[in-house]
């Protein structure tokens, strides 16, 4: 593959290679192609474009900083770590970013309801907050598992004016959530638009989503040349469906010299049931709505999966990291749950930054390779977002008390 | 000839029309699955669907949902569910379709599935989740096969789309009267009529509709407008509320018996 051709995919199929296309009932067919068509028109017209950049500018946050950690560089002895801070956006994470985006995108249709699924509850609060903004009704479905482990986003969505609808099926996570809200879709599709979260699904979202996300890359490129004058030896950045990473990475594809590692959940080591790491412990499959690498056993039923982090606790990986998986061009490795608690512990103690126990994969892969880099080397880290929501959860592995109890 | 194109000509032959009835397979297990289709056969049943149960199955409503579940805690698995209808075969003629999400074929290797799919004696493939556009080796190897890739029609399927579904669609096309999950509902809907006329403008198939209907009113309100009816969710109702029960053949005969009768009678 050359590095042109991995920029012009996907395909007019929606493919990546032979990751990706369009898996759907029929009902969704002819929405998806509209959709299609409505997303690449707007991504043609300046009006589109302009009203997405205020409201990312204005409302959203943007730029973010690329963050020199003096600290995290100095105790590992060896790269300049850059942290890019998607943490600070409005929200907590770069999900807006996707949000503001498609909801934009929802208006332009005339639809009048918005759903989304969340795993961590950060796509869900970025939902329900660019819904209230825009006054659209709006109803998030989440796992049950999932909105009691990430509680706290469940109360923002809900004071946000959302319904959160808890979803009971299989093992009560992102899966089955992604799964209710294909249903709620199949059956509300003329009034309701899905925002879909991640790079994943069907044609067009791998590919919308990516292009709604390439601003952290973009501005990553852009500030790095200005402060350092030169690119990035290695982006490194956590992968559940895998947005934050494609974001980061696209707009650095077309460099050979920079290397590119996404890191899964290893949860509790590669043992079926116990981790989401799908470059792992997968295989080819079609998965709601995409061929990429899915978690199965081996009849092709899909696997219960774990992860410490909600966030990255799927079955299954966007299909354009399994292509540029196989180009070579990305690499792709796991941080455990206790790798990535130890990450989340450093981070906030080394440079006073909370990190999601998503994007704590991240800082853990950095904490592992960093001392084999030489001094003058840059690696930028994408703080995907804040770990606010993972408090509660953190202090309860770490054993931590407050004073008097 | 394939049994589906058998069967749809002599109820043509006969001005009667088709009941397709979809159960879960392995729901309360494979055994069951297997005497059900027998007393299907004798109840006049046309085509028995039979749903794989897959891990994830998106576009059912609950009642399938749960009997997808019951289907794997029974054990059930693909080839279990291939083995049953070898097992069928030995006794009837029934014609069968396979409800399947394409996950279950892809990990079992379309073309291996297709042929051993063929080979225990099913006659079409309803994949869910792969459209026309998904589909072109697919159909090849469908056709090879002699089995029918049966397609769906959606409420929201523009006339182009028809078209071009109505070319790759084999044995008979399944128009979803309702654009959701399937289910029961109290009411079926209005533009029934429509859609089909519609479909009949670019195929000559004998049309089934399906999704949402679950009494012999609504299924003979339904079969004038189509060469046959789906009825699901109630009959995966009535296998669950006697799923434990010795007579659970009889009350479920029973039940499509009642369907029959009322959409063979002329109308």
């Amino acid at each position: 593959m050359t590095v042109a051709t991995a920029k012009e995919l996907p395909d007019d199929h929606g493919r990546f290679g032979p990751y990706g296309g369009r898996y759907v009932p029929e009902t969704l067919m002819h929405p998806l192609l509209e959709l299609e068509h409505e997303y690449f028109r707007a991504q043609q017209d300046g009006d589109f474009q302009r009203e997405l950049q205020y409201y990312l500018r204005e409302f959203c946050g943007r730029p973010t900083p690329l963050y020199l950690a003096e600290r995290l560089t100095r105790e590992l002895g060896g790269p300049r770590i850059y942290l890019k801070r998607e943490d600070l956006l409005h929200t907590g994470a770069h999900k807006i970013n996707n949000a503001i985006g498609q909801i934009l995108l929802a208006r332009r249709m005339g639809k009048t309801r918005i759903i989304a699924e969340t795993g961590a509850g950060q796509h869900g609060v970025a939902t329900a907050t660019v819904a209230a903004m825009f006054g659209l009704k709006c109803v998030i479905y989440m796992g049950a598992v999932d909105c009691e482990r990430q509680a706290l986003n469940v109360y923002r969505m809900q004071m946000l004016g959302a319904e959160v609808v808890p979803v009971q099926a299989g093992q009560r996570t992102l899966k089955e959530a992604v799964n209710e809200a294909m249903r709620d879709w199949v059956t509300n599709v003329r009034s309701t638009h899905y925002i879909l979260g991640t790079a994943y699904g069907a044609h067009p979202y791998p590919v919308m989503v990516r292009n709604f996300q390439r601003v952290i890359g973009d501005e990553a490129r852009r500030q790095i040349l200005e402060k350092e004058k030169r690119l990035p030896d290695l982006l490194i950045a956590c992968v559940g469906g895998g947005s934050n990473a494609i974001g980061l990475f696209y707009p650095f594809i077309g460099d050979e010299s920079v290397r590119m590692l996404g890191v899964e959940a290893g949860g509790e080591g590669i043992v079926p049931e116990r981790h989401a790491a799908r470059f792992q412990g997968g295989s080819l499959g079609v998965l709601q709505g995409t061929r990429s690498y899915v978690l199965q056993d081996e009849h092709g039923q899909i696997q219960l999966t774990h992860s410490v982090s909600a966030g990255l606790d799927y079955a299954a990986v966007g299909p354009e990291h399994a292509w540029l998986r196989d180009a070579g061009r990305a690499e792709y490795s796991y941080a455990t749950d206790d790798q990535a608690l130890d990450a989340f512990t450093k981070l906030a103690r080394l440079e006073g930054i909370i990190p999601a126990l998503e994007s704590a994969h991240a800082i853990a892969a950095v904490i592992e390779r960093a001392p084999a880099m030489a001094k003058d080397r840059i690696v930028i880290v994408n703080l995907s977002g804040r770990g606010d929501k993972d408090v509660a959860q953190a202090a309860d592995k770490l054993g931590l008390r407050t004073p008097g109890n | 000839m394939n049994r589906i194109v058998e069967r749809f000509a002599r109820l043509r032959e006969r001005g009667e029309k088709g009941l397709v009835v979809y159960i879960g397979a392995g729901d309360p297990n494979l055994e069951a699955t297997r005497r059900l289709a027998l007393a299907f056969d004798d109840a006049r049943v046309d085509v028995l669907e039979l749903g794989v149960p897959f891990s994830d199955p998106l576009a059912d409503g609950l009642v399938n949902q749960l009997a997808a579940q019951r289907g794997l805690e029974s054990g059930t698995t693909p080839t279990g569910v291939l083995d049953t209808v070898a097992a069928i075969r030995r006794d009837c003629a029934i014609p069968i379709v396979l409800y399947i999400y394409y996950n279950l074929i892809h990990h079992h290797g379309p073309e291996r599935f297709i042929a051993d799919a063929a080979r225990a004696g099913v006659d079409g493939l309803l994949v869910l989740d792969l459209p026309p556009e998904e589909a072109a080796e697919y159909n090849t190897r469908m056709e090879t096969a002699g089995l029918c890739p049966i397609y769906l029609i959606a409420p929201t399927t523009p006339e182009d789309r028809i078209e071009a579904i109505a070319r790759n669609a084999r044995g008979f096309i399944y128009y979803v009267s309702r654009e959701g999950v399937t289910g029961m509902q109290s009411r079926v809907a209005d533009t029934i009529g429509t859609m089909t006329g519609l479909i009949r403008r670019h195929s000559d198939l004998p049309i089934a509709v399906g999704f949402g209907i679950s009494n012999p009113d609504q299924a003979r309100e339904v079969a004038r407008h189509a060469e046959a009816v789906v009825v699901g969710s109630a009959v995966v109702n009535e296998i669950a509320s006697h799923g434990r029960d010795d007579k659970l053949v009889q009350h479920v005969a029973g039940l499509v018996q009642g369907l029959a009768t009322a959409i063979k009678q002329p109308l």
